[in-house]
């Protein structure tokens, strides 16, 4: 056949193709509860190493792969005042997660993003904070604290509520145990019941931490929620008591994603797409697009 | 925008020398419907209406590989083909349109445009029949996304140019091709006279965003939830529809593993699943309105028009007369011959 005249283009930019992952190691892992392992990975291509790690922003996800066994989104749970890796929180519940924790240190992952827009740190700037965890929220919620205690002059008063169901259950306990002797903010921990009989804090759900919440500037206070829907709820009915503006409360949602990008349709909500639009949702959003809890 | 006639005899050999670019696809009959063939332009029917599957296809495959892994690497696997596309009606262009928005929105999709550069479109007009609705959604006419368009008036084309590519497509066949005259123009509003008044559905569109909104704990969810095959014909037609879903392969015969996307419809089951088991979209119900809000308001908020082309491939399609035309019917409270219309379903 004849050489087809040049009109019609049919370039490919390899580096222009958001749905390439990298390579990344598993450097560190361990078990934070029985079904939940912290992952710290490191890009294998040092080029792109502090790229990567210091331009994505708290509450924003990867999307990570194993080969033959598929692609899901995990938020990031590094904060990217620490560059150099990415840390995750993930809970073995299926097939990628399950493959996922027959990987050991040195082994690969595969690894796209950040996607998502993330918490809104410019926003919160100069203004009082109140983060409220449950479960495996905190996995989003750590990198948007740590990012905040690394910056702890840009903003007013921090409180940081978590909730588990037991102590077992409890998500980075050395290091939030850590934390509360820090005299710079408040972090508060409870949990549901205390079978070890050995839980120096409080018993009770995530919401009895409320009392501690003191002389904060209701007018000038961002609040976060992260954890399971269910407790959205109650929670947001304390922000509500306090007298926290709806815009200014703040969760993250999740979708079964294919993409990250806007595209595959998978995580639409309404005329939402929690991809691009969320994860990270302003009650507002919540109460105006209906299924979105 | 520039526009010169041909006459018919012409288009034929107009077409052929096409090839020169790509692949020459256009319109012919397949047992009672039309579908885009790569066919001697000879073959290609004027008078099709609708291709059972819109163009879509060539822009976002049905399946496609997107990415190889081999030896510890994935790699980027865009197979662009240079075609030529001739035949795509007003509604299908408009329809590409917003594929071309979504697809390039935020993050560009490399193989989405990957083909759209390696593809060049050619229009054709068209006549409607019983179930074409573009004139209600807005649809029925075009002025860009095209290289070429051609009208197809008695005894000639009107060839309007799209775009520079286009341009340098006629610049180069200036034989096959005149100027126009005073009197083409007057058959060209003559005919277009002629077009508006053999639109035959009878429905109004204006107010419909507000309307399904309104709607959303309107009972007819429940009926036509009650009804649907959850088969996914009306998404797979639909040339608006965009979703897809992605899946790792093995491929045992070349040792390599292929990420491949597929279409995909909101109507299967796992759609929505979310770790956990819970399902928030469970019945179908629910699943068909977010169909409906997302065509008819979602898309609204986002670029300021439905996402309905009124091109009737639903209608044509849906074994149980689900479709928009139906669904805006019974929204309205208008006249409806659907059966699921008809049916009393028991609250649970
Ligand atoms: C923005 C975002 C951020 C996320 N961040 C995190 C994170 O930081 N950490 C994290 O662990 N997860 C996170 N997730 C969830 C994570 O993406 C899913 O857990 C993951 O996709 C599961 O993949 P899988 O292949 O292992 O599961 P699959 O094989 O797809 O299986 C999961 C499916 O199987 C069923 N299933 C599996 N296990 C159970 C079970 N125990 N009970 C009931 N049904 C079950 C469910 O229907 C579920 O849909 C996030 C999701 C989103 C959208
Ligand atoms: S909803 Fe039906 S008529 Fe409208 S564009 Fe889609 S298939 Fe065509
Ligand atoms: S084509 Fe009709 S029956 Fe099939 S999924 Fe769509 S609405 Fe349901
Ligand atoms: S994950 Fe693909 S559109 Fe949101």
């Amino acid at each position: 056949m004849k050489e087809r005249v040049d009109i019609l283009k049919c370039e490919v930019h390899e580096e222009e193709n958001p749905y390439v992952p990298e390579r990344a190691r598993i450097i560190r892992k361990y078990d934070l509860t029985n079904d939940v392992r912290f992952f710290q990975v490191r890009l294998c291509n040092h080029e792109k190493v502090m790229e990567w790690t210091t331009k994505y922003k708290p509450g924003q996800f990867m999307m990570l792969s194993i080969p033959n066994v598929g692609e899901a989104p995990f938020s990031i749970t590094s904060t990217p005042t620490r560059p150099g890796i990415f840390e995750f929180c993930i809970r073995k519940v299926g097939r990628l997660t399950g493959k996922l924790f027959e990987l050991r240190e040195n082994d690969f992952v595969w690894l796209r993003g950040p996607f998502g827009n993330g918490f809104p740190v410019e926003k919160m700037r100069g203004k009082d904070l109140l983060f409220v965890a449950g479960g495996l929220g905190a996995a989003p919620l750590r990198s948007v604290l740590l990012y905040a205690l690394d910056y702890r002059e840009r903003f007013g008063k921090i409180y940081y509520l978590y909730g588990a169901k037991n102590p077992d259950e409890m998500l980075f306990k050395d290091e939030f145990f850590g934390m509360k002797e820090r005299q710079d903010f408040d972090c508060y921990l409870t949990v549901d019941s205390d079978p070890t009989g050995e839980w120096p804090y409080d018993i009770g759900v995530v919401t009895t931490l409320f009392k501690y919440v003191k002389d904060i500037d209701v007018e000038n206070t961002v609040a976060v929620v992260c954890g399971p829907p269910v407790m959205y709820k109650f929670v947001v009915q304390e922000f509500m008591k306090l007298g926290i503006h709806e815009e200014n409360i703040y969760m993250t949602l999740e979708r079964k994603m294919k993409c990250g990008m806007g595209k595959c349709g998978q995580c639409v909500v309404g005329h939402k797409y929690t991809c691009i639009d969320g994860p990270v949702f302003t009650l507002w959003d919540v109460k105006t697009i209906r299924n979105l809890i | 925008m520039r526009v010169f006639k041909m006459e018919k005899g012409n288009l034929v050999p107009f077409l052929r020398s096409l090839e020169e670019f790509g692949e020459v696809w256009g319109p012919v009959k397949k047992g009672n419907s039309f579908v885009y063939a790569h066919e001697d332009p000879e073959k290609f029917d004027l008078s099709a209406i609708r291709t059972l599957i819109p163009a879509k296809k060539f822009f976002l495959p049905k399946v496609a590989t997107i990415l190889k892994f081999k030896n510890g690497a994935w790699t980027d696997n865009r197979e662009c083909k240079k075609r030529v596309i001739f035949g795509l009606h007003p509604c299908d262009l408009h329809a590409l349109n917003i594929y071309h928005e979504f697809y390039t929105r935020i993050y560009e999709d490399p193989y989405y445009t990957s083909n759209r550069e390696a593809t060049l479109i050619i229009g054709l007009s068209c006549l409607p029949d019983d179930n074409c609705f573009c004139n209600l959604t807005d649809t029925s006419t075009i002025e860009e996304g095209f290289d070429l368009f051609f009208t197809e008036l008695d005894d000639k084309f009107l060839v309007w140019v799209g775009s520079p590519r286009g341009d340098e497509v006629l610049a180069k066949r200036k034989d096959m091709v005149e100027d126009i005259t005073q009197n083409d123009i007057k058959e060209y509003i003559e005919w277009r006279k002629k077009r508006e008044k053999m639109f035959k559905v009878d429905l109004s569109f204006t107010g419909l965003p507000e309307i399904v909104s309104a709607s959303y704990d309107s009972d007819i969810w429940d009926k036509m939830g009650a009804a649907c095959l959850s088969c996914g014909t009306c998404t797979m037609v639909c040339p608006s529809c965009t979703c897809f879903d992605v899946e790792d392969e093995y491929d045992i015969r070349n040792d390599e593993l292929n990420r491949k996307r597929k279409w995909y419809s909101c109507f299967f089951r796992e759609y929505s699943m979310v770790a956990g088991g819970h399902n928030f979209r469970e019945a179908r119900a629910e699943r068909l309105r977010l169909w409906y809000t997302h065509k008819l308001v979602g898309f609204m908020s986002e670029y300021g028009e439905p996402a309905c082309v009124g091109c009737g491939r639903c209608v044509v399609s849906c074994p149980v007369g689900i479709n928009v035309l139906s669904v805006v019917r019974a929204l309205t409270g208008e006249k409806n011959d659907a059966f699921w219309a008809k049916t009393e379903v028991k609250q649970l």
